[in-house]
């Protein structure tokens, strides 16, 4: 049809919509301030240990010396251990139940909400049921009581975690499914004798991602703000160190030595700030039709 | 009367959800190691195969799973929960006498937060580019990253150690004597900073959705109708846009239940706040079963009815959802 003798006019080159989100997020300083922070703290979590080998267990120097003294930066807590050491050993721990805690979530919460909002009927009324079933349980009391019966290891406090926070993600999913599924796209991928399983996870999936995207990131700061509950109430390992089992174990002594709790309590606080920056970042840069706001 | 249906559908799915959770509530006490026999025969100081196997029979614990599903949900209907053998009590009274200090302290945190989140909301709205709206906006990025337990323990050192303004811990000087009122304001004075943690959670949230609300609403049709009419700015805004900018935050203050029961477990704990949450903190470490079971159904229970009384007050206050199953 087209003579390629003659010129084309020079067309702007089509961006991808990833990279036209990320342009999006470049320009929200809050986001990016964010997602730095978030960075060096995640950095901090793998390669703090290795520059900073003192064992967090060890008991390096007379109980509640104040930060700067000593040479200890961050002081030493009721039992004289290096402060400092428990906060960069304590990181791993946090980022790693944190981060698995919300895989469990979205897995969960995504396959329901899929199904629900996919299958419709009775299918949906049964697991709208059973998501009002878990929304009714006080979370942290469910997730206390599982760890308190069935013990206090890394894998029970991420299932408790897990268990007791997907309802959310389920209630977008499906809505995002009950919206997507009715597009023509779907219904032509349909009628092409695309299978249940296919038409949900490659046709529908792909397009109800973002909103899904923006809740999983922030179901990482919250599942750190569980972990640091659990932890702080004893409800944890106590061969590992996390923040908020410092915070629980330092907690008689406020009095004496301030600065154990609000060191890992601030360090608590500043991790999920960053990545609820970076969620609002993802929001607005995954969300074109709220840009206006 | 639609509205008189819809509230029965409602409580009958309470109910089914309610036994749901006695179904949970047994089954995990069922699956986890260890059972009543174990802790009775370790208050004992230890016994043998036989004098266990005495115990379990004594309370039929070796029924078939069924029948004892049947006769716990027989025993809850006539509300008892069982017997704590750490407290040595039924954990029915157990829990009624810490109730009332944990519905104090959350119905008190849960109205400041409504209310001052609902007036932070409006006035920001109104200015969306003002000082109060990016405050706004900050508190409610706190509200959402910081750790409960250490807000707490922040006002604690500030308001308790440093200046001494507020007591420690605990809701009443046991020392102080005096009438009603010496008792009332001494209660009141123990809450404030345990009020605070748990509202600084909450007001965040309806600070934040009632300002997108209220956003939303003042730029709809009938509120510049309103203005055409000659209508001050303020009739306009808490008479005619307030008014359908609040069923969203009564929307998530009935969502708001279940966190603000966990929320409680925890400013309760370093506040040593009497109450439920303390309860299930103390018997989670005494690792007594039933205690902890109970107060996990009795939480539920709370978060149902307050459910059914904001669905109830929803349907009062929007017309729109009167009909609406």
């Amino acid at each position: 049809m087209s003579d390629p003798s003659i010129p084309l006019p020079p067309v702007e080159k089509a961006r991808s919509p990833l990279s036209e989100a990320w342009e999006m997020f470049r320009r929200n300083h809050s986001a990016m301030a964010g997602l730095v922070i978030l960075t060096f703290i995640v950095l901090g979590a793998i390669f703090g240990p290795m520059l900073y080998p003192t064992d967090p267990f060890d008991m390096v120097w007379a109980p509640f010396s104040p930060p700067g003294e000593e040479g200890y930066l961050l002081g030493t807590d009721y039992l004289g251990r290096d402060l400092m050491a428990q906060i960069i050993h304590g990181a791993r721990v946090t980022l790693i139940i944190g981060l698995s805690a919300a895989i469990v979530t979205i897995v969960i919460g995504v396959t329901i909400g899929a199904l629900a909002g996919f299958y419709r009927g009775w299918v949906e009324e049964v697991l709208m049921r059973i998501t009002e079933f878990f929304q009714v349980l006080p979370t942290l009391l469910f997730s206390m009581v599982i760890v308190a019966l069935f013990g206090a290891t890394l894998p029970m406090i991420t299932f408790a975690i897990g268990i007791v926070s997907w309802t959310a993600v389920a209630r977008i999913t499906r809505a995002e499914f009950l919206r997507i599924r009715e597009l023509e796209y779907v219904t032509a991928s349909r009628a092409a004798g695309a299978p249940s399983g296919k038409l949900m996870f490659k046709v529908i999936l792909p397009n109800a991602a973002p909103p899904i995207i923006v809740q999983s990131a922030l179901m990482v700061g919250s599942a750190i703000l569980f972990e640091a509950g659990l932890s702080f109430l004893g409800l944890t390992d106590p061969n590992i160190v996390s923040w908020g089992q410092i915070i629980g174990s330092n907690r008689q002594y406020i009095l004496e030595s301030g600065y154990t709790v609000t060191i890992p309590g601030l360090a608590i606080f500043v991790t999920v700030l960053a990545i609820s920056l970076v969620g609002d970042g993802l929001n607005d840069a995954l969300n074109p039709k709220l840009r206006q706001r | 009367m639609d509205i008189l249906r819809v509230t029965a559908t409602r409580i009958f799915y309470a109910i089914l959800l309610l036994l749901a959770v006695l179904i949970l509530n047994f089954t995990m006490m069922h699956l986890a190691p260890g059972d009543v026999a174990d802790t009775i025969a370790q208050s004992m100081g230890g016994a043998d195969e036989e004098v266990l196997a005495r115990i379990r029979a004594d309370y039929g614990l070796d029924q078939p799973f069924l029948v004892q599903l049947g006769t716990y949900m027989g025993k809850i209907l006539r509300f008892d929960l069982g017997y704590s053998f750490y407290y040595s009590r039924p954990v029915t009274d157990l829990i009624l006498q810490r109730l009332p200090a944990t519905l104090l302290l959350v119905f008190t945190a849960q109205i400041l937060a409504m209310i001052v989140g609902v007036v932070l909301g409006v006035i920001s709205a109104r200015r969306p580019n003002g000082i109060l709206s990016h405050f706004v906006t900050f508190f409610a990025l706190f509200g959402y990253s910081a750790p409960v337990f250490w807000t707490g323990i922040l006002l604690l050192i500030a308001f308790s150690l440093k200046i001494q303004w507020f007591p420690v811990a605990g809701m009443r000087d046991v020392t102080l004597t005096g009438g009603f009122w010496v008792q009332a304001v001494d209660i009141a004075r123990h809450m404030v900073l345990p009020t605070l943690t748990l509202a600084s959670i909450f007001l965040a949230l309806y600070s934040r959705l009632s300002r997108a609300t209220m956003m939303e609403v003042l730029g709809s049709d009938y509120v510049r109708t309103a203005k055409a009419k000659g209508l001050s700015t303020r009739e306009v805004v808490y008479k005619h846009a307030l008014k359908n900018a609040l069923s969203p935050v009564i929307t998530l203050a009935g969502l708001q239940f279940s966190a603000v029961v966990s929320g409680a477990v925890l400013v309760e704990t370093v506040f040593a706040w009497p109450g439920l949450g303390t309860l299930a903190f103390q018997s989670i470490l005494a690792r007594d079963t039933p205690t902890i079971l109970g107060i996990l159904f009795f939480s539920a229970l709370m978060v149902i009815v307050g459910n059914l009384l904001t669905d109830f007050v929803l349907r009062l206050v929007d017309p729109r959802m009167r009909g609406r199953a």
